[in-house]
């Protein structure tokens, strides 16, 4: 076991490294840079600024420090924002998305499993097609419709939370909610769809034969099965939903670290690129790591290590 | 059945929707406190190196400089208490009151001098290094070269070229060792004792005064400044003078300001807290301001306007910038004055402001705006100078056209109009995308590019018509002016005359007022004459007002200060 998860972390340090390389390259092809201005800057000026961020070195010098300094933990000064490094910006950005990215996957999972489970086990009912309803409209919703929507209900109208901002509790439910819909939704039609494949396997009829009462078959038997598939698409949804939806976190003002990941573009913070991806594709190996170990405790089947051959 | 729960699902939906129109408006006590959305989070707040109007909104705020703007844009004693100018107006001679910094230190010349010449150094690469160009030696000390400790200019080779070597694999500029610019001598402005500052300047600058109240020549407390160069990340060691103090800073979030106990005219600030948000979705604003969370905003969505302006809520301000087109003036067929002036009579300016911009904008019939003094007490600039062509000149426009060879658009090769990307630009440039077909029969592609992407076609002369907005850094006309001097790096039309830039050059020297005038007038009617450019319509500046908020000033460059603000409270029921 000890030698897989050696394997495996050794892979995901590969991985983020291929990734840093591949964007550090690819971000230097777009046009203008992060020195273009509304109000040009007059040529010196830009020879300045250049030479102070050693962005006039010689692109492979500045690959090799920049690799350096990434080893090191240090992802750089932001180009745009005098005074704040790219740890800074993470520093401050990320544990207010992971806060709500934290109460959107709460959601998603406390309403979204029940829901799933409630609709298979009374299939074609009138349960099951609210539920169905639900899922329909948390995917079919785009999330800004949703997020105004909301504010303008619940907000404007009840006036039952503040419109948007962070910093009190009530200010993170309306943009959790939002940023729940679609993820409740997958969830709840995922949970359904293998639930009702699981319901017909013969060691739940067996179960319900042996005389079982109905709630020890779902939740000691059924329960773990059907886990699987949800624990597959919850790794890589709670990275997205941890590092920001820069919608919502636009839309209700807060923030975090999603808006980054489209702003240092427009602003050619070659830094904060570079710095918000390594972390968003870090996060993102982990928590596929994570899924992969959680897998092995799901279903004993799952094994890692080679198996002696008799 | 199913088909009822559906009808019944969807009717809760509706009538919780409804249920939302119901809104109400937050009611404000008579507590001096106000909340403003100053839109985005500004990437630094050193008042040395910063160039964005979010920062100089900040900025203005905490600091106090030599001069402060009043509401009638004139330009009155702050920290300099009373100034002395000499009869060639090249040197002023400032002598400062008592006035401290918020560690309680006093204000000296000294932080002046240092401040300034810390903007002008190469080192700190300030980007609005050259608001100090005006200052005698500020410009060959901005482009010295450092070596050690000194500053050297950069030499030249046998053909008077800037001479640069390879050092590694980089390019270096190569420093002329027998000509040091010793920053202590070379740039004109000294402190000659802690109350008296001279500043000599390059050449006679009627604006002047107007320019000390400019963030990039506030003071800074040259004891905190010099030691700490990180003296504007933290809050704790953010030293300040001006009116307000700043208490706390959330990134991306908010910033609080509360009266600065320690400032010289403290007895005029009536407000004793400001909260600045930095909400970027101009909707999410607007609902915050709807209930109560926000007071005021400088970010309105345009699809409101035409309601907020009607319900009182929002005000619109006059705004120092001219929305345009421009020529590539070196591409076939832009290079033909005639054709130039055909598209721009053949546009109905009334008609884009009134349907599509919705926001008071004023159709422009000239470059410079309106807003800034002419010299004679009381009069306007743009009313002297007064119309350079009609709009929505169909006729004209056609015989222009024809005469040029192109009959009825017969002939006219095919163009893009670069803009870019926003939905205000692409609906205005569709109107007259339209309007050239209709009036003039000739057919143009739209094209729209990411920002960076666009500002560097624009740089390399990269388009054949292309948008922009450029705004005013002063209220004097040459702001709108010496850019389009030839070779000018914000000139990017390829356009130049020279009888236009012996004019610009003439009245940056020129003493008498009624005579600068006068020049820049004759400038701007050639500029007209040869129309590299589009003019469309003069920006305003619209912003959602509380109505408990008196004395809001928002100047024309868009800087806004609370000094003089005061919040009432409003009567039930309003």
């Amino acid at each position: 076991m000890l030698k897989f998860i050696l394997q495996r972390v050794l892979s995901m340090i590969l991985v983020v490294l291929i990734v840093a390389s591949a964007t550090f390259f690819m971000m230097r092809l777009l046009p203008s840079g992060p020195f273009a201005r509304e109000k040009e800057l007059p040529p010196q000026i830009i020879k300045n600024l250049e030479a102070r961020y050693h962005l006039d070195d010689p692109i492979w010098k500045q690959y090799v420090d920049y690799i350096k300094n990434l080893l090191r933990g240090d992802l750089g000064p932001s180009f745009k924002y005098k005074n704040r490094t790219v740890n800074n910006i993470i520093n401050d950005g990320f544990p207010v998305s992971a806060v709500l990215g934290a109460v959107a996957v709460f959601l998603a999972v406390v309403i979204g499993i029940p829901l799933g489970i409630w609709g298979a086990l009374r299939q074609n009912g009138w349960q099951d097609n609210l539920v169905m309803f639900v899922a329909l409209l948390g995917v079919s919703v785009p999330n800004f419709i949703m997020a105004v929507l909301l504010m303008f209900v619940f907000a404007l109208g009840l006036h039952v939370v503040p419109a948007a901002g962070w910093g009190s509790f009530r200010q993170v439910i309306l943009p959790a909610f939002t940023l729940a819909g679609y993820p409740i939704a997958f969830i709840a039609r995922l949970v359904r769809s293998s639930m009702l494949e699981v319901l017909r396997q013969e060691y739940i009829t067996t179960a319900r034969a042996k005389g079982l009462s109905e709630p020890l078959v779902i939740f000691r038997h059924a329960l773990r099965n059907i886990l699987i598939p949800v624990v597959t698409v919850l790794g890589p949804l709670i990275a997205a939903v941890f590092t920001g939806s820069f919608v919502v976190e636009k839309i209700f003002a807060i923030p975090g670290l999603g808006r980054f990941f489209v702003t240092s573009i427009n602003d050619r913070d070659y830094t904060t690129i570079l710095g918000v991806t390594i972390f968003y594709s870090a996060l993102l190996v982990f928590m596929n790591f994570m899924v992969d170990l959680t897998y092995a405790w799901l279903d004993p089947r799952i094994r890692y290590v080679e198996r002696k051959v008799s | 059945m199913r088909k009822a729960l559906s009808l019944v699902l969807i009717a809760v939906f509706f009538i919780l929707v409804l249920g939302g129109t119901v809104s109400c408006t937050g009611s404000k006590g008579s507590s001096q406190e106000v909340t403003y959305n100053l839109g985005s989070e500004p990437p630094a707040i050193d008042p040395g190196i910063t160039i964005g109007m979010p920062e100089a909104n900040i900025e203005l705020q905490v600091f106090d400089g030599l001069t402060r703007i009043d509401d009638k844009n004139v330009p009155q004693p702050a920290i300099a208490e009373s100034w002395t100018i000499s009869t060639d107006l090249k040197t002023y001679v400032f002598t400062l009151r008592d006035a401290s910094w918020t560690d309680g230190t006093p204000v000296t010349a000294y932080d002046f001098e240092y401040a300034w010449k810390r903007v002008l150094s190469p080192e700190l690469a300030a980007e609005y290094a050259s608001q100090l160009y005006y200052v005698s030696g500020g410009e060959a000390f901005n482009k010295s070269i450092k070596v050690g400790s000194k500053y050297y200019v950069q030499a030249v080779d046998a053909k008077g070229e800037p001479l640069t070597k390879k050092e590694g694999d980089k390019d270096v500029r190569v420093p002329d060792m027998k000509k040091e610019i010793d920053p202590s001598k070379d740039v004109g402005v000294r402190a000659l004792d802690a109350k008296t500052l001279q500043v000599d300047l390059q050449s006679p600058t009627v604006y002047f005064l107007n320019l000390t109240a400019f963030p990039t020549l506030m003071p800074v407390c040259k004891a905190v400044v010099s030691e700490n160069d990180k003296w504007a990340a933290d809050v704790k060691t953010y030293v300040t003078n001006g009116p307000f103090k700043l208490v706390e800073w959330s990134h991306n979030e908010k910033m609080v300001f509360v009266k600065n106990p320690t400032y010289w005219d403290k007895d005029k600030v009536k407000l004793t807290k400001i909260t600045y948000y930095m909400v970027e979705d101009s909707t999410t604003a607007l609902s915050m301001f709807q209930s109560g969370q926000l007071d005021a905003a400088s970010t309105v969505p345009v699809s409101e306007l035409l309601k907020l302006v009607a319900s009182g809520d929002v005000k619109i301000f006059p705004s120092l910038a001219t929305y345009l087109y421009m020529f590539n003036v070196t591409k076939k067929p832009f290079n033909d004055v005639r054709v130039r002036k055909a598209l721009t009579l053949a546009i109905n300016r009334q008609q884009i402001t009134a349907s599509i911009t919705q926001g008071g904008q004023v159709p422009a019939l000239a470059m410079v705006p309106y807003g800034i003094a002419d010299a004679l007490p009381g009069s306007d600039f743009r009313t002297v100078g007064g119309s350079y062509y009609k709009d929505n000149d169909v006729a004209t426009a056609k015989a222009l056209l024809a005469e040029a060879g192109y009959p009825n658009g017969k002939g006219f090769p095919a163009f893009t109009l670069l803009y870019n990307t926003s939905n205000a630009h692409k609906s205005i440039a569709e109107a007259i995308q339209q309007m050239w077909n209709k009036n003039l029969g000739i057919t143009c592609t739209l094209k729209s590019e990411e920002w960076g992407v666009f500002n560097d076609d624009m740089a390399h002369l990269n388009y054949d018509v292309v948008r922009r907005g450029p705004t005013g850094d002063y209220m004097d006309p040459n702001t709108f002016l010496d850019m389009w001097v030839t070779g000018n790096g914000r000139n990017r039309t390829g356009y130049s005359n020279k009888s236009y830039d012996a004019l610009i050059a003439k009245a940056m020297v020129t003493v008498d007022a009624k005579a600068r005038m006068a020049t820049l007038h004759a400038a701007e009617k050639i500029f007209m004459t040869d129309m590299p450019v589009l003019p469309i319509y003069y920006y305003t500046n619209p912003m959602l007002l509380s109505k408990s908020i008196k004395n809001f000033y928002l100047s024309a460059l868009g800087f806004v200060d609370w000094k003089n603000v005061s919040m009432e409270e409003l009567p039930k029921g309003s």
